[in-house]
Protein backbone atom coordinates (compact mmCIF):
# COMPACT_ATOMS: atom_id res chain seq x y z
CA UNK A 1 0.00 0.00 0.00
CA UNK A 2 2.90 2.58 1.05
CA UNK A 3 4.88 1.26 -2.21
CA UNK A 4 1.70 2.22 -4.43
CA UNK A 5 1.23 5.56 -2.67
CA UNK A 6 4.80 6.11 -2.93
CA UNK A 7 4.93 5.39 -6.64
CA UNK A 8 1.36 7.50 -7.43
CA UNK A 9 3.09 10.52 -5.61
CA UNK A 10 6.29 10.20 -7.48
CA UNK A 11 4.27 9.55 -11.03
CA UNK A 12 2.14 13.12 -10.15
CA UNK A 13 5.46 15.02 -8.94
CA UNK A 14 7.16 14.47 -12.38
CA UNK A 15 4.03 15.20 -13.84
CA UNK A 16 3.86 18.00 -12.26
CA UNK A 17 7.27 19.29 -12.57
CA UNK A 18 7.03 18.47 -16.38
CA UNK A 19 3.87 20.56 -16.83
CA UNK A 20 5.26 23.55 -14.85
CA UNK A 21 8.79 23.71 -17.09
CA UNK A 22 6.85 23.51 -20.41
CA UNK A 23 4.16 26.20 -18.78
CA UNK A 24 7.07 28.30 -18.05
CA UNK A 25 9.24 27.45 -21.38
CA UNK A 26 6.18 28.60 -23.39
CA UNK A 27 5.62 31.77 -21.93
CA UNK A 28 9.39 31.96 -22.63
CA UNK A 29 9.76 30.95 -26.08
CA UNK A 30 6.42 31.86 -27.70
CA UNK A 31 6.26 34.93 -29.69
CA UNK A 32 3.39 37.11 -29.14
CA UNK A 33 1.44 37.88 -25.79
CA UNK A 34 -1.75 36.53 -27.51
CA UNK A 35 0.48 32.69 -27.75
CA UNK A 36 2.25 33.41 -24.73
CA UNK A 37 -0.94 33.61 -22.49
CA UNK A 38 -1.45 29.63 -23.25
CA UNK A 39 1.49 28.50 -21.57
CA UNK A 40 1.14 29.46 -17.64
CA UNK A 41 -2.76 29.41 -17.78
CA UNK A 42 -3.28 25.92 -18.83
CA UNK A 43 -0.06 23.97 -18.40
CA UNK A 44 1.38 25.67 -15.52
CA UNK A 45 -1.71 25.38 -13.90
CA UNK A 46 -2.11 21.77 -14.36
CA UNK A 47 1.15 21.32 -13.18
CA UNK A 48 0.77 22.68 -9.63
CA UNK A 49 -2.38 20.75 -9.81
CA UNK A 50 -0.40 17.39 -9.99
CA UNK A 51 1.72 18.60 -7.48
CA UNK A 52 -1.29 19.54 -4.98
CA UNK A 53 -2.76 16.57 -5.52
CA UNK A 54 0.64 14.39 -5.09
CA UNK A 55 0.88 16.46 -1.35
CA UNK A 56 -2.93 15.34 -0.54
CA UNK A 57 -1.83 11.69 -1.07
CA UNK A 58 1.32 12.02 0.48
CA UNK A 59 0.23 13.53 3.70
CA UNK A 60 -2.47 10.70 4.89
CA UNK A 61 -0.42 7.87 3.64
CA UNK A 62 2.96 8.82 5.43
CA UNK A 63 1.90 9.47 8.75
CA UNK A 64 0.83 13.25 8.52
CA UNK A 65 -2.68 14.46 9.12
CA UNK A 66 -5.31 15.05 6.50
CA UNK A 67 -5.81 18.75 5.12
CA UNK A 68 -7.89 20.81 3.11
CA UNK A 69 -5.56 23.23 2.61
CA UNK A 70 -4.32 21.87 -0.86
CA UNK A 71 -7.77 21.13 -2.03
CA UNK A 72 -8.73 24.77 -1.48
CA UNK A 73 -5.68 25.95 -3.28
CA UNK A 74 -6.62 23.97 -6.01
CA UNK A 75 -9.84 24.93 -6.30
CA UNK A 76 -8.56 28.41 -5.74
CA UNK A 77 -6.29 27.85 -8.70
CA UNK A 78 -8.32 26.22 -11.31
CA UNK A 79 -11.14 29.01 -10.82
CA UNK A 80 -8.89 32.17 -11.17
CA UNK A 81 -6.28 31.03 -13.68
CA UNK A 82 -8.95 31.73 -16.55
CA UNK A 83 -10.46 35.19 -14.75
CA UNK A 84 -7.05 36.45 -14.71
CA UNK A 85 -5.90 35.41 -17.89
CA UNK A 86 -9.04 36.72 -19.32
CA UNK A 87 -8.11 40.18 -17.43
CA UNK A 88 -4.90 39.87 -18.68
CA UNK A 89 -5.69 39.65 -22.69
CA UNK A 90 -7.95 42.33 -21.90
CA UNK A 91 -5.72 44.47 -20.99
CA UNK A 92 -3.18 43.86 -23.82
CA UNK A 93 -6.25 44.33 -25.91
CA UNK A 94 -7.16 47.92 -24.96
CA UNK A 95 -3.54 49.02 -24.38
CA UNK A 96 -2.83 47.98 -27.77
CA UNK A 97 -6.19 49.58 -29.83
CA UNK A 98 -6.43 47.92 -33.12
CA UNK A 99 -2.67 46.98 -33.13
CA UNK A 100 -2.18 43.49 -31.47
CA UNK A 101 1.42 42.70 -31.97
CA UNK A 102 2.36 40.63 -34.78
CA UNK A 103 1.19 36.75 -34.41
CA UNK A 104 2.99 35.03 -37.09
CA UNK A 105 1.21 31.33 -36.04
CA UNK A 106 -2.22 33.03 -36.18
CA UNK A 107 -1.38 34.69 -39.99
CA UNK A 108 -2.30 37.84 -38.08
CA UNK A 109 0.31 40.57 -39.02
CA UNK A 110 -0.17 43.46 -36.86
CA UNK A 111 -3.94 44.17 -36.07
CA UNK A 112 -7.27 42.27 -35.29
CA UNK A 113 -9.10 41.19 -38.35
CA UNK A 114 -12.51 43.13 -38.70
CA UNK A 115 -15.67 40.85 -37.00
CA UNK A 116 -17.90 39.43 -39.21
CA UNK A 117 -21.58 41.91 -38.86
CA UNK A 118 -21.79 45.31 -39.28
CA UNK A 119 -20.69 46.08 -35.15
CA UNK A 120 -17.27 46.00 -34.14
CA UNK A 121 -16.10 43.60 -31.64
CA UNK A 122 -17.99 44.04 -28.63
CA UNK A 123 -14.85 45.03 -25.92
CA UNK A 124 -14.37 48.00 -28.11
CA UNK A 125 -18.42 48.65 -28.41
CA UNK A 126 -18.60 48.89 -24.60
CA UNK A 127 -15.46 50.58 -23.88
CA UNK A 128 -16.86 53.50 -26.53
CA UNK A 129 -20.33 53.75 -25.43
CA UNK A 130 -20.20 54.07 -21.49
CA UNK A 131 -17.32 56.88 -21.43
CA UNK A 132 -17.92 58.19 -18.11
CA UNK A 133 -21.52 58.31 -19.04
CA UNK A 134 -22.61 55.76 -16.83
CA UNK A 135 -21.98 55.31 -13.24
CA UNK A 136 -20.36 51.85 -14.23
CA UNK A 137 -17.85 53.92 -16.24
CA UNK A 138 -16.36 51.36 -18.65
CA UNK A 139 -15.41 53.77 -20.98
CA UNK A 140 -11.46 55.43 -21.41
CA UNK A 141 -8.91 53.32 -23.04
CA UNK A 142 -5.73 54.89 -21.80
CA UNK A 143 -4.42 55.03 -24.62
CA UNK A 144 -6.36 54.77 -27.68
CA UNK B 1 9.61 5.77 6.15
CA UNK B 2 9.42 6.62 2.51
CA UNK B 3 11.58 4.05 -0.17
CA UNK B 4 13.97 5.88 -2.85
CA UNK B 5 11.75 6.95 -5.62
CA UNK B 6 10.28 9.56 -3.96
CA UNK B 7 13.48 11.47 -3.58
CA UNK B 8 14.62 11.18 -6.90
CA UNK B 9 11.02 12.53 -8.27
CA UNK B 10 11.47 15.00 -5.55
CA UNK B 11 14.64 16.70 -6.52
CA UNK B 12 13.23 16.51 -10.51
CA UNK B 13 10.57 18.38 -9.15
CA UNK B 14 12.20 21.16 -7.60
CA UNK B 15 15.03 21.26 -10.61
CA UNK B 16 11.89 21.52 -13.20
CA UNK B 17 10.22 24.12 -10.59
CA UNK B 18 13.66 26.48 -10.27
CA UNK B 19 14.12 25.89 -14.29
CA UNK B 20 10.61 27.31 -14.65
CA UNK B 21 11.03 30.31 -12.31
CA UNK B 22 14.38 31.47 -14.13
CA UNK B 23 12.46 30.87 -17.30
CA UNK B 24 9.77 33.63 -15.69
CA UNK B 25 12.45 36.10 -14.24
CA UNK B 26 13.69 35.96 -17.83
CA UNK B 27 10.44 36.94 -19.41
CA UNK B 28 10.12 39.31 -16.24
CA UNK B 29 13.20 41.05 -17.54
CA UNK B 30 12.67 40.48 -21.15
CA UNK B 31 9.09 41.11 -21.90
CA UNK B 32 8.48 43.82 -24.13
CA UNK B 33 4.58 44.73 -23.15
CA UNK B 34 3.54 45.65 -20.04
CA UNK B 35 0.79 42.70 -19.96
CA UNK B 36 4.17 39.87 -20.37
CA UNK B 37 5.45 41.23 -17.01
CA UNK B 38 2.15 41.28 -14.95
CA UNK B 39 1.79 37.27 -16.98
CA UNK B 40 5.40 36.66 -15.39
CA UNK B 41 4.49 37.84 -11.78
CA UNK B 42 1.09 36.03 -12.36
CA UNK B 43 3.10 32.50 -13.47
CA UNK B 44 6.52 33.64 -10.54
CA UNK B 45 3.53 33.28 -8.00
CA UNK B 46 1.91 30.14 -8.94
CA UNK B 47 5.36 28.65 -9.43
CA UNK B 48 6.09 30.22 -6.12
CA UNK B 49 2.80 28.06 -4.66
CA UNK B 50 4.21 24.63 -6.78
CA UNK B 51 7.93 24.99 -4.86
CA UNK B 52 5.60 25.45 -1.25
CA UNK B 53 4.06 22.88 -1.80
CA UNK B 54 7.38 20.60 -2.97
CA UNK B 55 8.80 21.76 0.10
CA UNK B 56 6.05 20.73 2.30
CA UNK B 57 6.70 17.26 1.23
CA UNK B 58 10.14 17.52 1.36
CA UNK B 59 10.29 17.99 4.86
CA UNK B 60 6.99 15.79 5.54
CA UNK B 61 5.33 19.70 7.53
CA UNK B 62 2.17 20.79 6.83
CA UNK B 63 2.89 24.16 8.23
CA UNK B 64 3.34 26.12 4.96
CA UNK B 65 0.22 25.04 2.89
CA UNK B 66 -1.34 28.60 4.57
CA UNK B 67 1.39 30.66 2.95
CA UNK B 68 0.60 28.56 -0.23
CA UNK B 69 -2.92 29.28 0.28
CA UNK B 70 -2.73 33.14 1.07
CA UNK B 71 -0.12 33.55 -2.08
CA UNK B 72 -2.63 31.98 -4.56
CA UNK B 73 -5.43 34.58 -3.34
CA UNK B 74 -3.11 37.75 -3.08
CA UNK B 75 -1.33 36.43 -6.14
CA UNK B 76 -5.08 36.42 -8.09
CA UNK B 77 -5.89 40.03 -6.41
CA UNK B 78 -2.14 41.57 -7.57
CA UNK B 79 -2.84 40.45 -10.60
CA UNK B 80 -6.17 41.75 -11.39
CA UNK B 81 -5.15 44.95 -9.24
CA UNK B 82 -2.47 45.27 -12.29
CA UNK B 83 -4.93 44.47 -15.01
CA UNK B 84 -7.15 47.51 -13.76
CA UNK B 85 -4.21 49.91 -13.62
CA UNK B 86 -3.53 49.19 -17.03
CA UNK B 87 -6.81 49.47 -18.85
CA UNK B 88 -8.14 52.61 -16.09
CA UNK B 89 -4.85 54.45 -15.18
CA UNK B 90 -6.91 53.68 -11.39
CA UNK B 91 -7.27 50.77 -9.17
CA UNK B 92 -9.73 52.09 -7.15
CA UNK B 93 -12.28 54.45 -8.33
Amino acid sequence: MSLIAEIAVSLLLIIGGVFVLVGSWGLAKLPSVMTRLHGPTKATTLGVGACLIASMIYFPVFGGAYSAHELLITLFLFLTAPVSANMIAKAHIHRQGRGIDANPSDHIVDGLPPPPGTSDWATFVGADKGDGATSEGRGGETRP
Amino acid sequence: MTGTILPVALGFAFVCVSLSILLNLFRLWRGPLSADRILAVDTLTINAIAMIVLFGIAYATAAYFEAALLLAMVGFVGTVAYCKFLLRGDIVE
